[in-house]
């Protein structure tokens, strides 16, 4: 469909026309040409945000393996007597509205959406790119009919899509969300990774490895793969913190997690209802939420800066 | 040009109609509207099967599709389990709502397109890297959160508005709500502002206006911006879908009776007719928006008209 206008996602800017082309790096004398991803590294390990996002992410991650490590309490066991309480020694964040404790609840609150965040995140870059690269690389039927699949998945906002599927769905999991994820969120990749596929197969080197007389695997895997990927890894990166912030949206609205499993979303939905007398209970999840959302979308400004040649 | 919008037109109908098919699977298919009338208590099989047989429900999929939306073309959305007329609820909620998106999308408008216009005239400066910085943590804050905040702070311990909106919901008591709701959508559009002018200063077309003794707010307004402002537009009408659906976030903690309020409320209770004619309606709105933004892309960029 040359004839529509590509909706532009302002988290990615001109990551659809990143065109890798070897020829333009510059390359200095008798030192080994450098590639895309090493001029893309060097520029990361000297940039401030991409260091800070990682430690904070890092610290997330351990955070969600091994939570137990920095809370010693339950986030399960509560005490009602101890219902909104504030702060006390041992008990730093005070206790929500069933006396829980807030601190223990919010350590255990970054697994659920650290595993939302990175699963769905790597689902939709998988099989947007596998279908989008498809699409682009053999045109034809395929393509037009994905094409329309994916006009069809952008006329439901994710998030109403979110709110009226899994509200029918009785038992949820994290993998239950996980998988509405990826299954709305598919066809954003798509999109890019075609472009993205069409630009490469256009360039003379696809076309001299034709000549040559490449298999249609070698070309995409050798030739097209490493070029078109950077796009898709730049918009992947900054999906991350938006799926971590739409299971917490949905869970708010009661259609995401449930109970048991311990999630940001549900303790401020629950909190909600009593803020005012007891802020606490919503400022320790909330806080912990958007340092986590913070923290992926630095990491995924830091990758576009450097994968994006244009910006340079 | 009108065959431009003919064919836009004409690519509108697949796309409704799957989508409204997809949201009628979901909820009628994966849902069972008649068990959740009954609430815990299992209902009596002759009478399900009765209210089966009545709202259609024993036909097959396709043909409750066919049904349905031959009734929606003669404007009749059913009714709501409790009796109430779809489109009464409509008639309600969704004036509500458009104040509020209206509201949000003119802060995104005059907030974005000017913090963007000064951060990418002044690109590196404090300016630039204090807005930076800004939408990086608007960005990142969700709605419900600083949805929140803005309550608390704002309407419950300053007292500088009123916390929630009262039944009329007029335009002055839907400012912070709107504010809200147009949050994350006018960082990102403060960032597609911003790039987009810095990367149009690099233009011949600019350095030609700049070199023939142009003045500069001649430059800026006529050339730079107009040409930049095109990636924001189509921005502005995909945003309409999220605006709408953020509504359900919005709605609750303000406590606004529009589209998203009764939505939530349908979902929680599932009732069927009024979720599926909601989001129907939300369908539409949303293609006839991109359907505008197209035109107005055409406008703005005649390249677009080649039709």
């Amino acid at each position: 469909m040359p004839d529509q206008i590509e909706k532009t996602d302002p988290g990615i800017v001109d990551a659809g026309t990143v065109v890798v082309d070897p020829g333009l790096t510059p390359e200095p004398e008798r030192e080994k040409p450098r590639s895309l991803w090493d001029d893309a590294w060097r520029d990361l390990r000297r940039n401030p945000v991409f260091i800070v996002s990682s430690l904070l992410i890092l610290f997330l991650v351990i955070l969600s393996l091994w939570p137990g490590l920095f809370s010693s309490t339950s986030p399960l066991s509560c005490d009602l007597s101890k219902s909104r309480q504030t702060s006390e020694s041992g008990h730093p964040f005070g206790y929500d509205l069933q006396g829980c404790d807030v601190y223990a609840r919010t350590i255990y609150g970054a697994r659920a959406s650290v595993t939302v965040g990175v699963c769905a995140t790597a689902g939709v870059a998988i099989l947007g790119s596998v279908l989008g690269g498809l699409a682009g690389f053999y045109g034809g039927w395929w393509d037009s009919v994905l094409s329309r699949i994916t006009d069809i998945f952008f006329g439901i906002p994710i998030l109403l899509g979110g709110l009226v599927f899994l509200s029918v769905m009785k038992d949820r999991s994290i993998w239950t969300v996980v998988s509405f994820m990826i299954l709305l969120g598919w066809p954003q990749i798509g999109r890019i990774a075609r472009g993205a596929v069409i630009t490469a197969k256009q360039q003379d080197y696809v076309q001299a490895a034709k000549a040559l007389g490449a298999s249609s695997g070698r070309i995409m895997i050798r030739h097209i793969l490493p070029n078109a990927v950077a796009p898709v890894i730049v918009v992947a990166t900054i999906a991350l913190g938006t799926y971590i912030s739409l299971e917490a949206t949905l869970s708010y609205l009661g259609v995401g997690l449930k109970a048991p499993t311990v999630s940001w979303g549900i303790d401020i939905s629950s909190a909600a209802v009593q803020y005012r007398n007891a802020p606490h209970m919503l400022l320790y999840p909330a806080g912990a939420l958007s340092i986590t959302i913070l923290a992926f979308i630095m990491l995924g400004d830091a990758v576009r800066d450097a994968l994006d040649p244009k910006l340079r | 040009m009108g065959r431009y919008v003919m064919r836009r037109l004409l690519q509108m109908i697949p796309v409704f109609l799957g989508t409204t098919f997809l949201i009628f699977v979901m909820v009628y298919a994966l849902g069972d509207p008649v068990a959740a009338m009954f609430g815990d208590r299992a209902p009596d099989p002759s009478t399900a099967a009765k209210i089966r047989h009545d709202l259609n429900l024993d036909r097959p999929l396709l043909t409750q599709y066919v049904l349905y939306m031959g009734k929606i073309v003669t404007g009749d959305f059913g009714e709501a389990f409790n009796g109430q007329k779809v489109t009464e609820l409509m008639g309600s909620a969704f004036p509500v709502t458009f104040r509020l998106t209206i509201v949000a999308i003119l802060i995104e408008i005059v907030v974005g397109i000017s913090l963007g216009l000064i951060s990418g005239l002044r690109r590196g400066k404090i300016v630039d890297n204090a807005s930076l910085f800004f939408t990086l943590v608007v960005i990142s804050i969700p709605t419900f959160v600083s949805g929140y905040l803005l309550q608390y702070f704002l309407g419950v311990k300053w007292g500088v508005v009123e916390p929630t909106v009262s039944s009329g919901a007029p335009f002055g008591e839907l400012i912070v709500p709107g504010l809200v709701l147009a949050g994350v959508s006018l960082a990102y559009i403060t960032r597609l502002t911003r790039t987009s002018i810095a990367e149009n200063m690099r233009a011949d077309y600019l350095r030609t206006a700049v070199a023939k003794g142009l003045p500069r707010r001649r430059v800026v307004t006529v050339h730079l911006l107009r040409n930049s402002l095109i990636p924001v537009v189509t921005f502005l009408g995909t945003d309409v879908g999220g605006l709408m659906a953020g509504a359900l976030v919005t709605e609750r903690i303000f406590n606004i009776q529009g589209v998203g309020y009764q939505l939530w409320q349908g979902v929680l209770r599932q009732n069927s007719p009024t979720v599926v004619g909601f989001v129907t309606i939300l369908v539409i709105v949303f293609l006839v928006a991109n359907l505008l933004v197209d035109l107005l892309y055409a406008v703005l960029d005649p390249r677009i008209r080649y039709a």
